[in-house]
């Protein structure tokens, strides 16, 4: 989140599309209905299912899976075209007027430097036009053909209302309607937050439906401003927490990256990372990453890191590939490339697509050890469940090994919740039987790895050898001890360069922010944006005060938030290029002549002065991007892709299928279902009853939602002569189901290209463990694909066929 | 109606003490109860409590259906789907409150609308149930307006089922007890709100006195209009003297939309007729009791079960509840 839970309170507008926030965030979803009651703001969902979020919406439209980008940037033309932009917002704080390279384009879906081949860009002419001194050119008056303003006003000039209608299936009276009222918000004083989640991220191309959103923001002038941004609800109670500290295979905490192949030195691997600015006067914050990295070091290795050894750079992981994410992994390990598997709190057997692959892959891993408080489909994967999971576990040689683990409710810690918030809590229940925690088996199996080094010696031993190991229980961290490590201490005096007499913060002491971070191996802290979480005054994530003096939901001493407990990123540009607020009756931030002063932290450095300093402080220009770049790997815009599974053709470039950058192994391509055999579109989604795969094992919550079910229109099942209750079947070209039917009002036929579609909506909570009966996932069905950046599985579009299976014979 | 304020916070939102409160609701605070003729007149008047529910706040999340379940300690079946979101498919002696959904197609708008109703006992000022128990003390209304069922007094002869306009009480089949939403009797005895009411994430459904509840409700009503649902307004039928649970809804001229709400709830003249006479022939609680059983045609067994009959019992139950999977509607 941009913003914070408890700020949406200030919005004017809520917009739900690609998440279902009533459903599957209902706690958090408290600050719709506050922001509904307090200011009368309206709730605006976009769905293919009328859902619970529908239900309480004062306006809704259906949408086809898989077409949010076509409808996002037709808003942005309709947006242009009827004057709804915050024009002083997007002349200072967006790159709008800065000009493009003369070679860069766009034509048939498709941007320039595609290599069909290699299924890649050439990114070279997606950049900026550069002058002598180095900084980017800009026109001012947005009237240089060349300025992004006028490249995007080109790119989504074919995003017609009539072209949204076609390719969205949204009737084109709702969407115009949408228009108007997202629309309003482009005044100075209206702002409108976007809530989304899985329902974007999960396409071949999800991280291009929010970049859309977030450009329709910028517009609009929502971005840094109380009540707006944009909001990525978080899946997990502490999803957020895990990104932070590394979830990607080429990230290190706090968004560092894993070096590269390319770059065998500390020296090679900081030179493209220079980040510097690229107009006059910028913070161009990533200035400090050397500080970042090195902290993060000397946190890993102590001591034994030292400017001669590039602070162990040496140590780190090279890639040789750009990521080995979940999937990637996965199909090597079905070609017989994984020896080893660790699943600590992960179901993948129900989370990642094409289970009969999932399957196949890790009957052929020779080790499998599952960490998780619960008995997991993965862990039991080799169990025949009849048709629930129908395996010759004779077959299966491998040896799975679970440890159980304590659940959150056994053990302290930080959660870190979708609006950043590092939220300290404590152990409320004793864990049963032989439970751990993941620390303490994380911990021993440390030990023993380095133990079998100091006897065996071995390859590399380096990083294991010399790893800072002080705890109090070496077999046994505590939360505390880690956390502070994640903050970060002095590891010298920190002297004031302007007066070396003066120390700023004394050896040993813990950092109360990032900006003490120091290059020269005086500081540690193994994730720069957690730093001021716990410092010499404590820790600051078990902050319990609930005091809000501004009444702005910024809850300023409640736990901690990053960065610097600042609670809206970009605050800054929620006051205009002279610092005062654009909305005087909801101020975050301000200029008062001298500094910015206000109930939030400013993000920005308190005494730049406003005319000067641009309030995108991350990025080398200190504006947002409307075009970005080279950012991401299928374009500086968003442009409509379809589904690697649709029910129709592009209508950009009717050959192109799916997003033309993701990556897709050979066999799961040549697997790929068509429309002629599969014609439903299937989604699938989260259940307000149940919590992913978890819940399921829960008595009451297999109460509330005790079966594997999914939606049909009324016209599907009349089509299909399914009745509301049948048994049906589901299939795809990799696998089938069967499930019970709900033939709803709420999921109706989309005309999109002249084609009827029909949804098939399909829950994933059920599997062959826990009390709930047993069922299927979406997982089954869907394709092994995921998106161009991310690699996010492709769950939320793919080709299904359904049937009324009533009378088959199907075991219990 | 006036009456001292209950000494302790009546709000589902205060968190609960964390020392031992002696109970503010005794028996002394009861103004009514069943085949019960005189009542000596109660020394003090609690303050009426209504819970609101605000339909046009509800996501359908079930968080009340939890909370009921976990704070009653019950265990109702896990049961199959059969083509609807409402589960269990109906109120079950173990299931005293349930989310009922219903898709209407809104001919004056064109709109679809999906209205989610928290069914569960609506806590009538003139109580049905209370009228037709043939029980003494079976089913008591306190001065707060809370209707109780006490269990200990129950014969589970099911006469409170055929006096609710509502269709609220279940017969449980073992226990032959009858059984229905206390409004949390035990949690607002020591000041604190319905474990619903707790648990609602989207604060839909509120608790406090009654006035309060309805002044709650106007502004409610008020937002309601203002976004184009010109009918909207309180259910608090007057048929039944008023509830204690009280809706808003967003189509006030059309409750049955909501999953069968009553229009215009009363009690039936049948229990009227029977009920009437008999509290007017002033027969002895006992006497009362006998006559209810035998009217009902049924030997009425205590409610006391050995453990040997309590698992036969279950066994009976499992077999069946897995057997009897009739939906509820839409």
């Amino acid at each position: 989140m941009t913003n914070s839970w408890t700020d949406i309170a200030n919005t004017d507008l809520v917009v739900i599309m690609g998440g279902n926030a009533a459903e599957a965030h209902p706690c958090g979803f408290k600050w719709v209905t506050e922001a509904k009651h307090n200011r009368g703001a309206k709730l605006i969902v976009v769905d293919p299912r009328f859902n619970r979020s529908a239900a309480v919406a004062d306006y809704y439209a259906p949408i086809r899976p898989g077409s949010d980008i076509a409808f996002l940037m037709g808003a942005i033309r309709w947006c242009i075209a009827n004057d709804k932009v915050q024009w002083d917002y997007v002349r200072h704080y967006t790159n709008a007027t800065f000009l493009v390279r003369e070679d860069f384009g766009w034509q048939d879906g498709l941007f320039t430097g595609y290599d069909e081949d290699k299924r890649a860009y050439d990114q070279e002419s997606w950049e900026y036009q550069f002058g002598e001194d180095g900084y980017v050119l800009s026109d001012p008056t947005l009237q240089h053909p060349r300025c992004v303003w006028n490249l995007l006003k080109q790119h989504v000039e074919v995003y017609t209302p009539e072209f949204v209608e076609n390719t969205c299936g949204t009737p084109k009276e709702k969407f115009l309607e949408i228009c108007r009222m997202i629309g309003e918000t482009s005044s100075p004083t209206k702002t409108m937050t976007s809530m989304y989640a899985l329902g974007w991220t999960q396409h071949s191309k999800g991280a291009q439906n929010i970049r859309g959103m977030a450009m329709l923001q910028l517009i609009l002038g929502n971005i840094g401003v109380p009540g707006g941004g944009m909001n990525a609800l978080r899946g997990h109670s502490n999803i957020q927490g895990l990104t932070d500290v590394g979830l990607m295979s080429n990230l290190i905490p706090g968004y560092l990256s894993i070096p590269k192949e390319s770059e065998p030195d500390f020296e090679t691997y900081m030179s493209t990372r220079g980040n510097k600015p690229l107009r006059p006067n910028q913070m161009s914050y990533w200035q400090n990453y050397r500080k970042f990295m090195v902290s993060f070091m000397k946190t890993m290795w102590g001591d034994a890191a030292t400017a001669e050894n590039g602070w162990g750079y040496d140590w780190l992981p090279k890639l040789d590939i750009p990521e080995y994410d979940a999937m990637k992994m996965f199909d090597m390990a079905k070609r017989d490339e994984v020896n080893i598997y660790f699943f600590q709190g992960f179901n993948p057997l129900m989370a990642f697509p094409n289970r009969t692959k999932l399957t196949e892959a890790f009957s052929k891993v020779k080790l499998i050890v599952v960490m998780d408080p619960l008995e997991t489909e993965t862990s039991s994967f080799w169990e025949n469940h009849g048709i629930y999971n129908d395996v010759d576990t004779a077959s299966i040689q491998t040896e799975v090994l679970e440890l159980p683990t304590t659940c959150f409710a056994e053990d302290e810690g930080a959660t870190v919740n979708s609006g950043r918030a590092l939220q300290w809590h404590w152990a409320g229940a004793t864990p049963p039987g032989e439970a751990q925690t993941d620390v303490w088996i994380m911990a021993n199996l440390f030990l023993r790895v380095r133990k079998l080094y100091e006897e065996e010696g071995g390859k590399a031993p380096e990083p294991i050898l010399n790893l800072t190991w002080n705890y109090a229980d070496p077999e046994h961290p505590t939360a505390a001890e880690l956390a502070k490590e994640l903050n970060g201490a002095a590891l010298e005096d920190l002297r004031d360069p302007a007066d070396p007499s003066r120390v700023l913060v004394g050896k040993g002491q813990q950092l109360s922010s990032f900006g003490q971070m120091r290059d020269d191996g005086s500081t540690s802290g193994a994730c720069w944006i957690y730093t001021g979480s716990f410092t010499e005054d404590g820790n600051m994530m078990a902050r319990r005060d609930n005091s809000d003096p501004s009444g702005m939901g910024v809850f300023p001493n409640w736990a901690f938030v990053w960065p610097a407990n600042r609670r809206v990123l970009y605050n800054r540009a929620s006051c205009d290029i002279d610092g005062k607020p654009w909305d005087p009756e909801r101020v975050l931030v301000e200029w008062n002549g001298e500094r910015w002063v206000g109930p939030d932290v400013p993000d920005i450095a308190v005494t730049a002065k406003p005319q000067d300093v641009g309030p995108f402080i991350m990025t080398p220009e200190g504006s947002s991007r409307l075009f970005s770049r080279k950012l991401m790997r299928d374009g500086p815009f968003p442009t409509h892709m379809e589904p690697f599974e649709s029910p129709i053709e592009n209508p950009l470039n009717r050959k192109m299928r799916g997003n033309p950058v993701a990556r897709i192994f050979p066999d799961d391509l040549a697997g790929l279902g068509t429309s002629d055999q599969f014609p439903c579109v299937a989604t699938s989604y989260r259940l307000t009853e149940h919590f992913h795969y978890w819940t399921k094992h829960n008595r009451v919550n297999a109460v509330n939602q005790p079966e594997f079910f999914v939606e049909i229109s009324e016209e599907l099942a009349a089509d299909r002569g399914i009745a509301r209750g049948d048994r049906v079947r589901v299939w795809s070209s990799r696998s089938q189901i069967w499930a019970k039917a709900v033939v709803t009002k709420r999921i109706r036929p989309l005309i999109c290209d002249g084609k009827t579609v029909h949804v098939v909506g399909i829950p994933i909570h059920w599997g062959f463990k826990g009390a709930a009966r047993k069922g299927f996932g979406s997982n089954s069905l869907g394709p092994f694909v995921g998106d161009a950046n991310i690699n996010t599985p492709e769950f939320k579009a793919y080709l299904v066929n359904i049937e009324r299976a009533a009378d088959q014979e199907v075991p219990e | 109606m006036s009456g001292e304020r209950a000494p302790q916070p009546l709000t589902a939102a205060s968190n609960p003490p964390v020392q031992p409160l002696a109970s503010n609701l005794q028996s002394s605070d009861v103004i009514k109860a069943s085949a019960t003729a005189s009542l000596p007149a109660p020394a003090r008047m609690l303050t009426q409590v209504a819970k609101l529910i605000d339909v046009s706040r509800c996501i359908g999340c079930k968080a009340c259906q939890t909370a009921c379940i976990e704070w009653n300690d019950t265990h109702p079946e896990i049961e199959h789907n059969v083509g609807v979101y409402e589960n269990p498919h109906d109120l079950t002696p173990d299931m005293f409150t349930l989310m009922r959904f219903s898709e209407y197609e809104n001919p004056d708008s064109g709109n679809l609308e999906w209205l989610i109703r928290k069914d569960g006992c609506m806590h009538c000022a003139d109580p049905g149930c209370l009228k037709a128990c043939p029980a003494p003390g079976a089913i008591v209304q306190y001065s707060n307006g809370i209707v109780d069922f006490i269990s200990e007094n129950c014969i589970g002869c099911g006469y409170c089922v055929a006096g609710c306009p509502f269709d609220i009480p279940r017969i449980h089949k073992t226990a032959h007890v009858s059984k229905k939403c206390t409004l949390c009797s035990d949690r607002v005895a020591v000041g604190q709100g319905p474990a619903c009411a707790k648990a609602c994430p989207t604060e839909c459904i509120s608790f406090g006195p009654k006035e309060d509840m309805i002044a709650k409700a106007q502004g409610r009503i008020e937002d309601l209009k203002s976004r184009g649902f010109d009918n909207a307004g309180l259910y608090d039928p007057q048929g039944v003297g008023g509830t204690h649970v009280m809706y808003v809804l967003h189509h006030a001229d059309k409750p049955s939309l909501y999953a069968g709400l009553p229009d215009d709830p009363k009690i039936s003249p049948t229990v009227e007729a029977w009920k009437g006479p008999a509290k007017t022939v002033g027969l002895l609680a006992a006497g009362a009791a006998i006559a209810g059983a035998a009217l009902h045609g049924l030997v009425a067994r205590a409610n006391r079960v050995s453990e040997h009959e309590e698992e036969e019992a279950r066994q009976l139950v499992d077999t069946k509840g897995r057997d009897n999977d009739e939906g509820s509607g839409a």
